[in-house]
């Protein structure tokens, strides 16, 4: 009870705090001198973190013993993707809108034809844009098949199967950030160390199930 | 100019620390144990956006002469140019410089003249400013990341300082080198680049009259986090290439290795000319966003000054010397 009715919506508030911020110091002039890189570069790294706490929480029920904690699993998946969804928008809008040219003006068939051009050329022309692209689309079955509903058609083992794609949405959302920094490759790696000890954790337990009957004989 | 003078901290640059405080406590009780240690690891090596300070305004400097050199594009605003920096010296965040600069020493400063010139040693600034006239260029500035500023210099021809070292026949480039005081510089503690930082020019280029050495901005000394004492400015070339806080200059008769060709040879050259045909691997370099603008402007050849320098390159290939 204490957990969904107490620390579930807080959880939830909490979680929109980073946009909210983001809103908040982006009308008072609180961010920096180039507001929209730092709104695409924010919602980025919310997005990483996110994913890392979802793929983090496995894991960690596992090694602590509070099962409780799966209950936050699907909260901190669609707010991986609610931060991948708007890090997707401000880079259209603030990177490729802003970049066109309006020979008909801004309100026009030809904005949307050139925006749809300038979007579609990126992300075949730069890998890095290619690598963000694709993990940003393996959220979208993700997101879709969210729901208790969606569980339940599919059933648990293929639900199960399709939701591994998340394995693959962290490793292209930390090679896309690794690719995008000029030199200090830091923060990159550490997302990337995140990802790979969850995923080595998985990786181990997995192979641990598959060696247990053996031992048992 | 008039510069309003900017207060020391907005209040609302304080409660996002606040806010900051809270996302660590939600991730500390979201997760457990192992992970959450490298949780905080990210979010405790993350700085705080917006937290930057610009720079107090410094010494007014007396008898800058107007110049023809000047845009009369409208400058940036003195925060802009004061709180967001490339200076990896001082940290690889925009902010940090603004931040992590400003008890950085820059008096008594000694630059230090070597290689193919007649005129070797160590000098004071002060003996590298005597006798030179002070001009205020308003130059447009092109990064390499995609974004612009116009920028009012204060500064003198780097000319005038490489006739009086006397170079020979055989300088065939100029080398500047940064300071490389781990102590003062905190960035120069993580092996990001090879320290300390490097650039070049051609001889030409450097005697172009375009081509300034930097002490001032606004009418007033250089901001540390701006490369103080002494940077180069050089408008038609990316960003990179206006190394800051100067503290070697060697005259060589081969290319010199600059330090973000050092560091990526595919995406930085030696030229570094702003060219919008001649895309970066991971980006176009066709537009530009002017920095308080939303709107992205088409980036010029050679950056709007191709009349003035354009004949330094007839015959070369600017695609393969980018």
């Amino acid at each position: 009870m204490f957990i969904t009715r107490v620390l579930k919506p807080v959880v939830f508030v909490a979680s929109l705090g980073p946009v909210a911020w983001l809103i908040w110091a982006g009308l008072t002039g609180n961010l920096s001198a180039n507001p929209l890189s730092d709104l695409t570069n924010e919602t980025g790294v919310w997005t990483l973190r996110f994913l890392c706490a979802a793929l983090a929480i496995t894991p960690l029920r596992r090694l602590t013993g509070w099962n409780p904690l799966i209950k936050f699993r699907r909260m901190a998946g669609l707010f991986a993707f609610f931060y991948g969804t708007l890090h997707f928008l401000t880079y259209v809008i603030a990177d490729r809108f802003a970049g066109l040219d309006f020979p008909n003006g801004i309100v026009a068939w030809t904005t949307v034809q050139n925006l749809a051009r300038a979007v579609g050329e990126d992300i075949y022309k730069r890998p890095f844009i290619t690598v963000g692209f694709t993990a940003w689309s393996t959220m979208v079955p993700l997101a879709a098949t969210s729901t208790a509903g969606m569980i339940r058609r599919l059933g648990g083992k293929k639900w199960n199967q399709l939701h591994r794609l998340v394995y693959a949405t962290a490793c292209l959302g930390v090679l896309h950030y690794w690719w995008l920094v000029k030199a200090d490759v830091r923060r990159p790696y550490t997302y990337g160390a995140v990802v790979a000890t969850v995923l080595l954790l998985r990786l181990y337990r997995s192979r641990a199930r598959v060696a247990a009957p053996a031992l048992a004989r | 100019m008039l510069i309003k003078r900017p207060a020391d901290i907005k209040s609302s640059e304080i409660t996002d620390k606040k806010l900051y405080v809270n996302r660590r406590e939600f991730i500390q009780a979201a997760t457990g144990t192992a992970v959450a240690a490298a949780a905080t690891g990210i979010l405790g090596s993350e700085a705080i956006l917006g937290a930057s300070t610009p720079a107090p305004h410094g010494r007014k400097l007396e008898g800058v002469k107007k110049s023809t050199f000047s845009t009369d594009e409208k400058p940036n605003k003195w925060e802009d140019i004061t709180t967001y920096n490339n200076y990896y010296e001082f940290g690889t965040d925009k902010d940090e410089p603004s931040q992590l600069a400003r008890n950085f020493k820059t008096t008594p400063w000694t630059v230090t003249v070597d290689g193919e010139c007649a005129k070797k040693g160590a000098m004071n600034l002060e003996d590298v400013l005597k006798g030179k006239t002070l001009e205020e260029r308003i130059y447009r500035h092109r990064c390499v990341e995609r974004w612009s500023m116009i920028i009012p210099w204060i500064g003198f021809p780097l000319s005038d300082f490489i006739k009086q070292c006397e170079p020979t026949s055989k300088a065939k480039y100029i080398e500047f080198t940064t300071l490389g005081d781990s102590k003062q510089m905190p960035g120069l503690r993580s092996p990001v680049l090879r320290w300390p930082y490097v650039e070049g020019l051609r001889l030409d280029e450097a005697m172009h009259p375009l081509t300034i050495l930097v002490v001032g901005l606004y009418g007033e000394v250089l901001p540390n986090q701006d490369g103080a004492p002494l940077r180069l400015a050089v408008p038609w070339k990316y960003g990179f290439k206006h190394i800051k806080s100067i503290v070697k200059v060697r005259f060589v008769e081969k290319q010199p290795l600059n330090t973000w060709q050092d560091q990526a040879a595919n995406e930085y050259g030696f030229y570094a000319n702003v060219n919008p045909a001649v895309d970066h691997p991971r980006w176009s370099q066709a537009t530009e966003r002017r920095i308080g603008e939303f709107l992205m402007r088409k980036t010029l050849m050679f950056n709007g000054y191709g009349d003035q320098v354009a004949s330094l390159y007839t015959g070369l290939d600017l695609r393969r010397n980018y």
